[in-house]
């Protein structure tokens, strides 16, 4: 390993330094800013297209304000629809350190939660410290496998991970469709797909359940912010972690410097399929007690969203993460209070990205000074 | 600045040399696990269709209204499947020893198509199986999957990636039927095609100006037609639902060649959508292997550095290619709509956007292969409504996984075969 320490890292800074390391302030928080700014602007117009006047306009999001940080129970709100994005952003980002796009991860959540939910329903009479960890590791090891297939397939055929991931997605869609109506899964007594409930002693506990039963915030989070942490150290304390980024800054130099693309591309593939099992998991065990149908509701495709605006940093992520969360939570109360759709935050979200990965529109916009790079991830099929 | 662009020849004399070696071990290994796949499904057409099946299949071969009928064809169910499946263990077997090297491809499709057959023998097996109505379907349902590989390769050929072919077809389907409901069918089938050609606007000044990452643009297109159109719906379709009420285009049946049997309905029978399809694989072809223009889009994609030396504008090249890629990619969205039910549904067009994709790297960024490749697809899901109809005991979810499955086995076995064009996701910047 030790001739792999030095050329990728020293021929590939400026790439990596695109990415995130670099904690400038203006790259990683001031263009962040506005582009959520700038996508809240166009959302006030596109309110105002359907027919509504600027005053319903600003109660929409005055409601998304107080859905989002307008009590403890928006907050506690907030924190609990970011937990799982956290995971899926976890997920998104690492691959996108060793240069794979994982657009699975709604795929990976699904599979991690029917993998949870079994678990959890099917033992009884554990103790919560075991069961527990027992049904978070079957989530993981259920996102797991369904990230491995991606991974060897890119390895092994080059069939590029963006295609493969979206059709597993399906794929994870029809197979929790088929399981819920077997025998196994479903809730005695229902003719409609549903899973058997899980065990109490494999539920997260709720954690501010004793000021008010329905602060839904739950263990998940403190799960979430310890994988965050050890994402964190896996990357940039580890020499696993030194083969993604050289993997993903340069694979040819990656190779010649001796290392097993293969064994980057499965593994890495794995634990951002493992990570989404965990947020589909704690979805799961956290929120939900059983599963339904596309029981992950989009959370994988934000995920892409939380690891752009978190420049695929763990940290970064666990911010942009709440600042989603905050959209969610806001975004249903904005349906309720002011009629507003909830997939006005899809749009948001959207332009969120796209201003983020083009800092380009946001400087010429602002007249900022700042030269701005554009994020460059994938190379094309072939490589 | 950025990586992709920078020259390295040296390494990639070595990296040539060594993947040449590579590849041959893989495709050692790659004929051994594609006949084993072979075997695998002799086999089961031997061990779980033949006993399942008894007395005749049929199959019908005209529709009532034809002008000349065709008489049903009978053929006895298990006798033609012990044929079909040893057809198949000789495939497979001769694929794992010696295997079929350059006509490998073909090989497995002949082979797929053979199981097909099998397939269709066991499910008609004991009842009437309308051949016709199976292929008319077959051939409309791979209309947006070859118009979605169309736009593409137009895309692709110029050297930009384009993952947005979804939210073209997505865009297009929505705009399509709130036109087609105010306006008509032909200016909704024209706004839906400049809602594609708006889209990939986008898509061109991101990627070519901006040099943002065409996966991440590609993949935020799609996440914001689907956000935008879903809103859209909900805000305004719900409440004026006369709004999501357009008008179906007919088939128009071309006369004469409408008659043939078989043929007729299948080709000359169908939608203007259909005939739109055929027109601009046609033309495209042309366009891209005839003309100067399709030469240096071609040169663009293949070489920018070398095209931009001789003076062809890569920009321009680029903007063109792409904007005509997505207007294909709007058009194939009207199918969804106006060519089939005349309302709009959130995310309708269901990875159809994606399928097309496949079905682009499975026809080698060719147009006409790529249609051939989107008729495999528009088969397997017909053939997935046909077995709902019959009630065949497989659970349905699995019929519907299939077309994702397929795309999975091509996209991984296809595409270490074809190469796409050289430049192909590269953003150029003039020196």
């Amino acid at each position: 390993m030790t001739a792999a320490q030095t050329p990728p890292e020293v021929a590939q800074r400026g790439f990596v330094q695109q990415l995130t390391t670099s904690v400038n302030w203006r790259t990683g928080l001031l263009i962040p800013f506005l582009a959520v700014v700038t996508a809240l602007i166009i959302g006030i117009v596109l309110i105002m297209l359907t027919g509504s006047s600027f005053g319903q306009a600003m109660d929409a999001y005055a409601a998304l304000l107080q859905g989002s940080v307008g009590s403890v129970k928006a907050i506690s709100e907030t924190l609990t629809a970011a937990t799982p994005l956290i995971l899926a952003g976890l997920s998104v980002a690492i691959a996108f350190r060793a240069g794979l796009f994982n657009i699975g991860a709604e795929g990976q959540m699904l599979v991690g939660g029917m993998c949870a939910v079994f678990v959890g329903f099917s033992i009884t009479g554990l103790p919560i410290y075991i069961h527990l960890p027992l049904a978070l590791l079957a989530g993981f090891i259920g996102g797991a496998i369904w990230g491995f297939i991606p991974g060897v397939l890119k390895a092994k055929t080059g069939a590029h991970e963006v295609i493969v991931t979206i059709m597993l997605n399906y794929i994870a869609l029809r197979l929790v469709d088929f399981f819920l109506k077997t025998e196994l899964f479903q809730r005695e007594g229902r003719n409609d797909p549903v899973s058997k409930t899980v065990e109490a002693s494999a539920q997260l506990t709720q954690m501010l359940g004793w000021m008010n039963p329905a602060l839904r915030v739950h263990l998940g989070l403190i799960v979430a912010l310890i994988a965050a942490g050890v994402i964190h150290w896996l990357l940039f304390r580890t020499t696993t972690g030194f083969e993604f980024r050289a993997v993903g800054a340069n694979p040819s130099a990656a190779r010649y410097a001796g290392m097993s693309i293969t064994k980057v591309y499965v593994l890495v593939m794995m634990i951002a399929g493992g990570l989404a099992g965990l947020a589909g998991s704690g979805q799961i065990l956290g929120v939900l007690d059983r599963a339904t149908p596309g029981f992950s509701s989009n959370i994988g495709f934000d995920g892409i969203a939380v690891a752009l605006l978190g420049r695929s940093n763990p940290w970064g992520v666990v911010a942009a993460a709440v600042l989603f969360g905050g959209l969610r939570a806001g975004g249903q109360q904005m349906q309720v209070s002011a009629d507003v759709g909830i997939d006005l935050i899809a749009v948001i979200q959207a332009l969120i990205i796209i201003f983020v990965a083009a800092p380009a529109l946001i400087t010429a916009m602002y007249r900022l000074k700042t030269p701005a790079v554009s994020t460059q991830i994938s190379k094309g099929w072939a490589s | 600045m950025n990586q992709a662009s920078m020259p390295m020849p040296r390494e990639s004399y070595e990296l040539t040399g060594k993947r040449t070696k590579e590849l041959t071990k893989r495709q050692i290994r790659k004929a051994r696990i594609s006949g084993i796949v072979l075997l695998l499904l002799s086999g089961l057409v031997m061990l779980v269709f033949v006993p399942a099946v008894s007395g005749v299949s049929t199959f019908g071969l005209s529709t009532p209204d034809d002008a000349i009928q065709l008489d049903s064809l009978a053929v006895p169910s298990a006798g033609s499947l012990w044929v079909l499946s040893s057809v198949l263990a000789f495939l497979g077997a001769t694929q794992f020893f010696r295997g079929f090297q350059g006509k490998t491809t073909i090989i497995l499709g002949i082979s797929f198509g053979v199981f097909a057959i099998a397939l269709m023998v066991w499910a008609a097996s004991g009842q009437e199986f309308s051949l016709i109505s199976m292929l008319v379907a077959t051939v409309s349902r791979s209309t947006p999957i070859a118009l979605g590989a169309l736009s593409g390769i137009l895309c692709e050929r110029s050297g930009v990636v384009n993952i947005g072919i979804e939210g073209m077809l997505l865009g297009g389907a929505f705009t399509g039927v709130v036109m087609g409901s105010l306006l008509g069918g032909w200016i909704g089938l024209l706004s839906a095609t400049l809602t594609g050609g708006v889209l990939a606007l986008l898509l061109a000044v991101l990627a070519v100006k901006f040099r943002v990452d065409q996966i991440i643009i590609g993949v935020v297109i799609n996440i914001l037609v689907l956000g935008l159109t879903s809103f859209l719906t909900a805000q305004v379709l719900v409440k004026k639902p006369e709004l999501n009420d357009a008008p179906i285009f007919a088939a128009v049946k071309i006369p004469v060649l409408g008659d043939i049997p078989i043929i007729g309905p299948m080709f000359f029978d169908q939608t203007i959508i259909v005939y739109g399809m055929f027109i601009l694989i046609g033309s495209v072809t042309y366009l891209l292997f005839r003309t100067r223009w399709g030469l240096r889009t071609r040169a663009v994609g293949e070489n920018p550095k070398a095209a931009d030396s001789l003076g062809v504008s890569v920009a321009k090249v680029r903007y063109l290619a792409v904007i005509y890629g997505g207007m294909v990619g709007g058009f194939a969205g009207a199918w969804f709509t106006l060519g089939s039910v005349g309302r709009f549904d959130e995310n309708m067009t269901g990875g159809r956007g994606f399928i097309g994709l496949a079905a682009m790297i499975f026809g080698a960024w060719n147009p006409i292969g790529a249609f051939l490749a989107a008729l495999i697809f528009g088969f397997s899901e017909s053939l997935q409504q046909k077995f709902a109809l019959l009630n065949i005991p497989i659970p349905s979810e699995f019929l519907a996984m299939a077309p994702y499955l397929v795309t999975i086995v091509v996209v991984a076995g296809v595409v270490g075969r074809v190469r796409p064009p050289a430049a192909d996701g590269q953003p150029y910047e003039k020196q």
